[in-house]
């Protein structure tokens, strides 16, 4: 057997779309491998979910499903015991998904409960199924090959293309319920961003600000062209520490890695671990007074100047090229 | 209460990178701590200290997986403020993920600790998993991701912020528990302790080493163990083929003018 199982993630039983890139991934594996795609859904009560799922049909031949009110609210507790007790009853070769924050946090704990190997953060799928991840903030691709009865992955999602509903329909299947166990953790609370703009990872364009922008008053200005372009707001790292805007709008290796199709970044000189979470976006533009910045080595339109100089006019011009 | 802190050193992260033989040379590397790991340690000494006073709440131990003759990073977290070290001499390059997590949870067994505290990942390997794995492995809860911590006194739980992709999710924990840390829980008020003042502001980021620290770190312990002591042997289940440098990108053009940029953004990018 050398199927692939994806894990899902759903909010108020909708498939979560940042699940779609990691369904791409899976189903590159299952082709070099020559196997079957797998869904698992894990939930209270999952049974709606994985037929919403099963009739999109994705490439996927079955989908799987476990109860337990113990996956509601997510903990990776309770998950990687779903996990290790799905591996043990349907034995793919591989199991994985997107490289969210709770598949991050979930998929290491079975992977260790199962003495399994995991390749973090794919980036593509080569031969043999050996699977390409980058290192030491995007400097180096690393391939790697993993062995034993069962590997798991998280694959980039900004690195995959979306996954689209399609083809027949899956069958659902319903998994012998498991113990699974959240330790004693309570979620006290999930605060969510509030925003009416799309999120950092999935929007087509980003406007980010760096330390130049000196203070969060300064963001307005970027704020309008992000909303004239109908895209989402990031910063550095240096603007997020120093409190001009949200930590959780930091784009970076140690923030969200983003590619969209236009990135802007103003006044953000460059450092390697920004230049992590962005230089796979399809157009980048930097605007920044000094020449030197290591960030017109990724632009693909540089523009040397202050912004307070330059912004104005760029809102100007784009609003005209909108209107024209 | 005993925290266990991990801690790695890497090769410096502003050094560039020698590819060399489908691999990458880092045999005249300048090696440094992780700066993940150096939060960590500092996450450990605010819940151990009490600010203002010689009082402490726990012992904190570093442990790294390392050759035993290139231990300077943890000489140095001696020095911050850790109490003694444990040091597994293996060359840990040769270590896959697997066999790293299983040396830790052992060592965490064998010292009986209440909390292992992690970076949330290296900064050359990325893998981001040793952490949750750890947790697996010795059953215990964890909050991974860490922005902000809080203890009540004397409480054998954590409350914790932990960095989502949606915002923020506060989870409690019981103890023993494993924690692996973001760097904004080194802001001044995102570790407390419910014996240090309610009230005290950290200095930003990782302290650094006193003077006396570093004269202390010498006469500190540090314990010596193989990965046999521990009964691991490595896995082989991961294998790297190769490391190569990505594609470079096609080099941009300067533009003279923003009327000149939105102009080329238009007609030439096409994304307006």
């Amino acid at each position: 057997m050398s199927n692939v199982l994806v894990v899902l993630e759903f909010s108020d039983g909708t498939l979560k779309s940042s699940c779609l890139p990691g369904i791409t991934c899976a189903k590159q594996i299952a082709d070099a491998n020559g196997g079957e795609l797998h869904f698992l859904v894990l939930a209270a009560d999952p049974a709606a979910s994985a037929e919403a799922v099963a009739s999109a049909g994705f490439g996927a031949s079955t989908v799987h499903t476990m109860a337990n009110p113990a996956f509601e609210p997510f903990t990776a507790e309770a998950w990687a015991d779903g996990i290790v007790a799905a591996v043990r009853a349907t034995n793919p070769a591989v199991v994985g998904g997107t490289a969210s924050s709770s598949l991050r946090d979930a998929l290491p704990r079975a992977a260790a409960l199962l003495d399994a190997a995991l390749t973090s953060e794919v980036t593509a799928v080569g031969a043999e199924a050996v699977l390409t991840r980058p290192i030491s903030a995007g400097r180096a691709l690393l391939d790697q090959a993993s062995s034993g009865a069962v590997s798991f992955f998280t694959a980039r999602g900004s690195e995959f293309p979306p996954a689209e509903a399609g083809g027949a329909a899956a069958a659902v299947a319903a998994l012998p319920p498991a113990d699974a166990s959240t330790r004693g953790v309570t979620v006290v609370d999930v605060q969510k961003t509030q925003s009416s703009r799309p999120a950092l990872s999935e929007a087509e364009v980003v406007v980010s600000g760096g330390r130049g922008m000196r203070e969060g008053e300064n963001f307005k200005m970027l704020e309008e062209l992000t909303d004239l372009l109908g895209g989402a707001l990031g910063a550095s790292r240096a603007a997020t520490d120093a409190g001009m805007v949200p930590a959780d709008l930091q784009v970076g290796q140690t923030g969200k890695i983003v590619a969209p199709n236009l990135y802007i970044a103003v006044a953000i000189s460059g450092a390697i671990q920004h230049l992590a979470g962005m230089k796979g976006s399809k157009t980048i533009v930097a605007v920044n007074k000094d020449e030197e910045a290591p960030i017109f080595q990724v632009a693909d339109y540089g523009l040397v100047g202050k912004w307070e100089d330059e912004l104005p006019k760029i809102l100007e011009l784009v609003k005209a090229a909108k209107a024209g | 209460m005993k925290i266990l802190v991990t801690v790695k050193r890497i090769p410096d992260p502003d050094e560039s990178l020698k590819f060399a033989d489908g691999g990458v040379d880092y045999s005249s590397s300048k090696w440094v701590p992780n700066a993940f790991d150096e939060y960590a340690v500092e996450t450990a000494l605010r819940l151990a200290e009490v600010a203002g006073s010689k009082d402490r709440l726990a012992e904190v131990i570093v442990m790294s997986v390392c050759p035993q003759g290139q231990r300077q990073h943890v000489t140095q977290f001696l020095a911050m403020g850790a109490e003694r070290g444990v040091v597994v001499d293996a060359d840990d390059s040769t270590l896959d993920s697997i066999a790293i997590s299983k040396l830790i949870a052992e060592v965490a067994r064998r010292e009986e600790v209440d909390l292992v505290v992690a970076g949330k990942l290296s900064q050359d390997n990325e893998g981001n998993q040793i952490p949750q794995r750890v947790g697996g492995l010795l059953n215990w809860p964890q909050a991974c991701f860490a922005a902000e911590v809080r203890r009540d006194k004397d409480a054998r739980e954590l409350t914790v912020s932990r960095e989502v992709d949606d915002g923020v999710e506060i989870k409690k924990i019981p103890l023993p528990a494993v924690l692996s840390v973001d760097l904004r829980v080194v802001l001044p008020t995102s570790v407390s302790n419910g014996v240090t003042a309610a009230d005290h502001r950290y200095q930003e980021g990782a302290r650094l080493a006193s003077l006396r620290g570093i004269t202390m770190a010498k006469r500190k312990k540090v314990q010596v163990f193989t990965p046999d002591d521990l009964g691991v042997q490595n896995s082989g289940s991961e294998t790297t083929r190769a490391i190569n440098p990505p594609p470079a990108r096609p080099s941009g053009q300067m533009v003279a003018s923003a009327e000149e940029l939105v102009e080329k953004l238009k007609t030439e990018a096409k994304v307006l």
